[in-house]
């Protein structure tokens, strides 16, 4: 019974959630409450992640109206999976804002960050789940008005301009988005993602067609921070309570690419779109025009946040070049990139985030001897930078091996090559961090060994471990994410 | 191009590329959302002049008449001004506030500020 309604709940638990918070007021309540319901969002999704493994794909039909006229929530390999990773990032970082807010964000005003929290969980999963193209788009404004709310929350007054910058080409993206589908609805009239792919074919030649396309792509791309429409992450990265930062950095943006991925697949599925209107030369050159432009801009930072958000710059670069090779290998890596790197990114940026804690700053000066005086933080630093850089062993070289095993099979040996350079421009900007921590003297009369309390490290170390093991055993999420690419690549006729 | 017809399309671009182009040029923040709201309305219209069927009344059923526009569009906007009036009230709150942070709400003023630190 319960189990045959796991869809919408898993919208609805974390939406009623966070009203809730509003009513207690009380900071360690708001806090708990959120902590039992990510939890339970992840419980749920690995509910239905397994339901999908069992017995395919699971369709809800919201109020019982039938699809196309009513919404109907269409739960398969692909958004299974990227429900259990929101979730499951979710999961992680909702025990580690606890003490991270307390010191980033005014104590009045805890309660209502937890709220935003919640809806913007509410507004990632429920983008995932959707088979509603309208309802997409209002599920991503959920998420990117409470987004917009939680990066204005930290002490630092550039908060605020990053969050304004954010709000005013996040609008633009969703427009552009909501542009797209009413082309679409005119020349089909439906917005039912399945229903699309099957009437799309018979008008895909129509100018309207092709220019519904060029908007949801363009708009898309600005929400997942494709380079250059990628301005406005950096800011909102490093000004966002380091709490923000890691869970918009490891969701957000990831489930922006999952939308990409459904337009582009599944909705233009039956036309081979990437081939007939060039958009895959186009995303690939750009993807790896980011792939590099973020990594060397990452290079000069000396805030190591916005170091590491020009890096996921770079990084989102090798989901889109993963996407655009439109084979199994190349969708199979966009898809488990997307896990890892949120595994990763996430570990990375809660390292900054216990470093905030303990030494209230992130610039590389303030970190000299840092690998003395927080070992285990360091630690957990530089075993994230490693998958970073796609090191053997670590989740990052999986997604690496499938990306270049991608780029051969299509005889792109130039992009194979290209994708081992900008690893190794990783490499230095780790490096930076790493010396300067490790092989540089502690300023003098500072303290000895602090760490960040247990509820921040445990966290953390969730995360890197889960990059490690994921690294070494890839099975599952491969064959996951090879499963989806095969009913993906499957939807081109 | 016949009358009325697809003008009313015209006007919706027309509309569109004034709002997107008072975002990129304006450095003031207030008349940046102005442009905002511009751009997001002119989407409004679009859907709403799509939803209408020539010679088609308002969907309420009744005796004699055969053709109704399409309600869907119209009832998809409600959501999208509900979602537009929240960006609005949001980003003109976000701006009370970086005045109070800043002293101004010029954004090149703003971004000097910035650099300096």
């Amino acid at each position: 019974m319960i189990a045959h309604h796991l869809p919408v709940l898993q919208i609805v638990i974390p939406l009623m959630a966070a009203p809730l918070c509003m009513f207690l007021r009380h900071h360690v309540w708001c806090w708990l409450l959120a902590v039992v319901i990510s939890w339970l969002s992840l419980a749920m999704s690995v509910g239905l992640l397994m339901q999908v493994q069992d017995q395919g794909v699971v369709i809800y039909e919201i109020g019982g109206w039938a699809a196309p006229w009513g919404i109907e929530y269409r739960i398969d390999q692909l958004n299974s999976f990227v429900l259990v990773v929101i979730s499951a990032i979710a999961a992680v970082v909702m025990p580690y804002a606890r003490a991270s807010v307390d010191k980033e964000v005014p104590r009045d005003r805890a309660f209502l960050f937890y709220s935003m929290m919640l809806l913007c969980l509410t507004g990632l999963l429920g983008i995932a789940i959707t088979g509603d193209a309208f309802n997409l788009f209002v599920f991503l404004e959920i998420s990117s008005l409470s987004s917009y709310v939680l990066i204005s929350m930290g002490r630092d007054r550039r908060g605020l301009t990053a969050s304004y910058r954010y709000l005013v080409l996040g609008t633009l993206g969703a427009t552009f988005y909501i542009i797209g589908v009413g082309m679409m609805y005119m020349m089909t009239g439906t917005l039912n993602i399945a229903d699309l792919a099957k009437l799309i074919p018979a008008v895909a030649e129509t100018r309207t067609i092709q220019a519904a396309l060029a908007f949801l792509t363009v708009g898309l791309c600005l929400k997942l921070a494709l380079f250059p429409l990628h301005m406005w992450l950096p800011n909102a990265y490093t000004y966002a309570p380091s709490a923000v930062t890691v869970f918009l950095a490891s969701t957000a943006t990831k489930v922006s690419v999952y939308a990409l991925i459904r337009v582009i697949f599944t909705i233009f599925g039956g036309v081979d779109i990437l081939d007939t209107l060039q958009v895959s030369d186009l995303l690939m050159v750009l993807a790896i025009a980011g792939m590099f432009a973020g990594s060397a801009v990452a290079i000069y930072q000396v805030n190591i946040k916005r170091m590491l958000a020009y890096s996921s710059v770079a990084q989102l670069g090798y989901m889109v070049l993963g996407v655009t090779m439109a084979n199994v290998s190349g969708v199979t890596a966009g898809i488990i990139h997307l896990f890892n790197h949120a595994l990763t990114k996430g570990g990375l940026f809660m390292a900054m985030g216990c470093i905030a804690y303990v030494i209230g700053s992130v610039r590389l000066d303030d970190m000299a001897g840092l690998g003395k005086r927080m070992p285990l933080t360091m630690a957990a630093f530089l075993a994230g930078g490693l998958s970073l850089i796609g090191v053997p062993l670590t989740a990052g070289f999986v997604s690496k091996w499938y990306l270049i095993q991608g780029a051969l099979e299509k005889g792109w040996w130039p992009v194979a090559v290209l994708i081992v350079l900008s690893s190794l421009l990783a490499v230095i900007y780790i490096w930076r961090v790493v010396e300067m921590a490790y092989f540089k003297d502690p300023p003098e009369g500072c303290e000895a060994v602090t760490e960040a309390p247990m509820s921040m490290l445990i966290p953390m170390f969730v995360l890197i471990a889960a990059t490690y093991y994921f690294g070494i055993d890839a099975t599952t999420t491969v064959d996951i994410a090879r499963s989806a690419a095969d009913v993906l690549i499957g939807e081109i006729k | 191009m016949e009358f009325p017809g697809i003008s009313v399309y015209w006007i919706i671009v027309v509309l569109m590329m004034m709002g997107f182009y008072v975002v990129i040029s304006q450095h003031n923040l207030i008349k940046k959302i102005v442009g905002l709201s511009i751009f997001q309305v002119s989407v409004f219209l679009f859907y709403i002049a799509m939803g209408k069927v020539s010679g088609g009344t308002a969907p309420i059923l009744s005796d004699g008449i055969e053709t109704y526009s399409n309600p869907l569009p119209h009832v998809l906007i409600l959501t999208a001004i509900v979602v537009g009036v929240a960006t609005t009230a949001l980003g003109l709150a976000l701006v009370v506030r970086i005045n109070d942070a800043y002293g101004t709400i010029e954004d090149n003023e703003i971004q000097a500020m910035e650099d300096d630190k």
